[in-house]
């Protein structure tokens, strides 16, 4: 990870998503730290090029999924068994265990409705996305054909800008 | 970057570049409506407002207005509830099924299949709900704590099942549906000049970037998504058919339900995609986008599921036959030679016998003809839901009882007022939304787009 030392921030924008994809890679491999790329769209092997770590969405996920399992066996067992058992069809709900089959859809659609909503909702909290937020991107061309990396001024500029124009950047500047 | 073999059709026609996508997906949000649109939404807004007037008629008299009796106490609204059920499950298939075997051509689809997805269902949740009589109490399908001593909810029953499977469902699907859409929405953002519409699309938007990091939890997530979504919809209908399976009506109690119901949804709303995307891709100009092998591609689906379908009818007849069970046999000749004959023949025309000329590929891959096709088969997956419910509870037990079921003006103009419904939020979609996830679209633009492609086999030739 980078310092908690401030540098400043060299802008590069580029035109094509391979074209700033080896940008990306170059820039790290003389020992610049790229900080934040702005694209239009998920480019593929960006993240492992910039060195983020992996995602844990899906280990969230998977933990509200358990959350939601146990919360509709929880409820059929409190609600069925405990709270009122009743005799219905013939069928009594004496025991959850015996009766567990016809939970099965519940107890699967709480397990969906939980995962899918509050990954939703963690993926909105960690993104800082909410409505009426302001705009990330301060360059609106971003989320229309343009790719913009970040690159945290640390060694020598004249350096640093030579191997931007070079990595292909059609314009760079300071912010 | 991802190669892909010269020999696969390019799904992205043209001359096209990034910044061509953004423009010809944001041109039906940026320009003024073409006068067919108000034409459209002006009946189909008509048709809402006496759908409307029907449901209150219902509402405020009682469901003695519909063409209810004694033997037959569902018809109409199961059958309309059912169908519309069945058309969202296309946007599903496309979405997330299709996404995790990594078909590269729902992306230009996807966007209207879900907005369709999400729009029947509303349609759909209306009739359960007006059916209860008393829509204000519609609450009490949810187990709240409540002064009868606490009676709960009874969750060994297919219809809670359904509350919660629906519920599911349409909520899951409306933030999958959200989270693809947010970065479109900072598309057309970034792009507006009109500030009131910059306001807007920034409040729609969320704020988004496209920072790396996010894209990576978007990528996660729509794949986590995608996961989830694909055993839910084959759980929705699943569990609609129990609603049927479970009890003991011949005719209903038959285990082949789920599947068949399942393969008769993702027919019909591959038939529903049709429709729209064939006026959708002609009105807004969308033809590089939505091609010709997209087209086909959805035929061909149709023609698989259609049938899946008609082997589950002659299933169901071999069993009925094999069961030895006389009321069984009784119900299914009633269908095919009773009163409702018709209706049982209709259904036969128009889902098994029609999707077969998909075979051609002259057919499948002609528009006129695909877009009468895919009415065709609505109508007849209409007719397979009256059939089942209507054919097997008409003559019951006790022939006194017999009797034949006639729609009221008022089943048939809620019924009608569901279609305008359904149009209207799909009109005011199509002006207001980006029809097609953009920036999905541009992912496989240089592997899949007509000019990178014949780039790549120029580039071939050239090394050999």
């Amino acid at each position: 990870m980078a310092s908690t030392e401030k540098h400043p921030i060299i802008k590069a924008l580029y035109d094509d998503d391979d074209v700033v994809l080896s940008a990306v890679k170059k820039v790290r491999e003389k020992g610049f730290h790229v900080k934040e790329v702005f694209s239009p769209f998920p480019i593929h092997g960006l993240d492992k090029a910039m060195g983020l770590a992996p995602t844990r969405i899906s280990i969230a996920g998977f933990l509200y999924g358990v959350t939601g399992l146990t919360t509709a066996i929880i409820v059929t067992y409190y609600m069925m068994i405990v709270d009122w058992p009743q005799n219905i069809g013939g069928k009594p709900n004496l025991y959850w265990g015996l009766n567990m089959p016809a939970f099965v859809p519940i107890m699967f659609e709480m397990t969906v409705f939980f995962t899918a909503h509050l990954m939703v909702w963690t993926f909105f909290m960690k993104n800082k996305l909410y409505p009426g937020a302001k705009p990330q991107n301060y360059d609106p061309r971003v989320t229309d054909d343009k790719f913009l990396m970040e690159v945290e001024l640390t060694g020598d500029k004249d350096d640093l800008m030579s191997l931007l124009k070079d990595s292909g950047a059609i314009e760079i500047s300071e912010a | 970057m991802h190669y892909e073999a010269p020999i696969r059709e390019p799904l992205i026609i043209g001359d096209k570049s990034y910044h061509d996508i953004s423009v010809e997906v944001a041109r039906p949000v940026e320009t003024k409506a073409p006068r067919i649109w108000w034409v459209v939404f002006s009946l189909a807004f008509l048709l809402f407002l006496w759908g409307i007037g029907c449901i209150l008629y219902t509402i405020g008299t009682g469901i003695g207005t519909w063409g209810l009796n004694k033997t037959v106490g569902w018809a109409w609204d199961i059958t309309n509830f059912v169908w519309w059920v069945g058309i969202g499950h296309a946007g599903t298939l496309i979405s997330a099924i299709l996404l995790l075997f990594r078909q590269k051509w729902r992306m230009s689809i996807n966007r209207s299949a879900e907005a369709m997805t999400i729009f029947s269902v509303i349609q759909a949740a209306l009739f359960p709900g007006i059916h209860m009589g008393r829509l204000w109490l519609g609450w009490w399908v949810f187990p709240f704590p409540n002064q009868f001593g606490s009676l709960w909810v009874n969750f060994n029953s297919p219809l809670l099942w359904d509350v919660f499977a629906i519920s599911t469902y349409f909520t899951v699907s409306l933030v999958f549906w959200y989270v693809g859409l947010i970065p479109d929405f900072a598309m057309i953002r970034d792009r507006a000049i009109n500030p009131v519409q910059k306001h807007i699309y920034k409040i729609l938007s969320f704020g988004w970037g496209g920072r790396a990091k996010h894209w990576q939890r978007f990528e996660e997530l729509s794949l986590v998504l995608a996961g989830l979504a694909t055993p839910l919809v084959l759980s929705v209908h699943t569990i609609v058919s129990f609603d049927f399976a479970t009890s003991v009506i011949p005719g209903w109690h038959t285990t082949i339900f789920p599947p068949y119901f399942v393969a008769g949804a993702i027919f019909s709303g591959f038939a529903m995609v049709q429709t729209l995307l064939l006026i959708v891709r002609k009105v807004y100009k969308m033809e590089h986008y939505i091609t010709i092998q997209h087209i086909e591609m959805m035929n061909i689906i149709i023609m698989l599921t259609g049938s899946i379908v008609g082997i589950a009818y002659i299933t169901e007849l071999f069993m009925a036959w094999y069961s030895g069970v006389e009321y069984e046999q009784y119900a299914f000749l009633n269908r095919a030679t009773g009163p409702y004959w018709w209706a049982y023949w209709s259904m036969m025309t128009c889902n098994v016998f029609s999707p077969q000329f998909m075979w051609f590929k002259k057919l499948r891959t002609s528009l006129v003809f695909t877009f009468i096709i895919s009415i065709v088969v609505n109508i007849g997956m209409w007719f397979e839901r009256f059939v089942i419910i209507v054919t097997s509870l008409h003559r019951d037990y006790l022939p006194s009882s017999w009797s034949m079921f006639s729609p009221t003006f008022v089943d048939i103009g809620i019924f009608l007022g569901t279609i305008g419904f359904f149009f209207v939020l799909f009109l005011l979609y199509t002006r207001t939304f980006p029809v097609i996830a953009q920036a999905e679209l541009k992912t496989i633009l240089k592997s899949s787009g007509e000019n990178f492609k014949k780039h790549h086999t120029e580039e071939d030739h050239g090394e050999h």
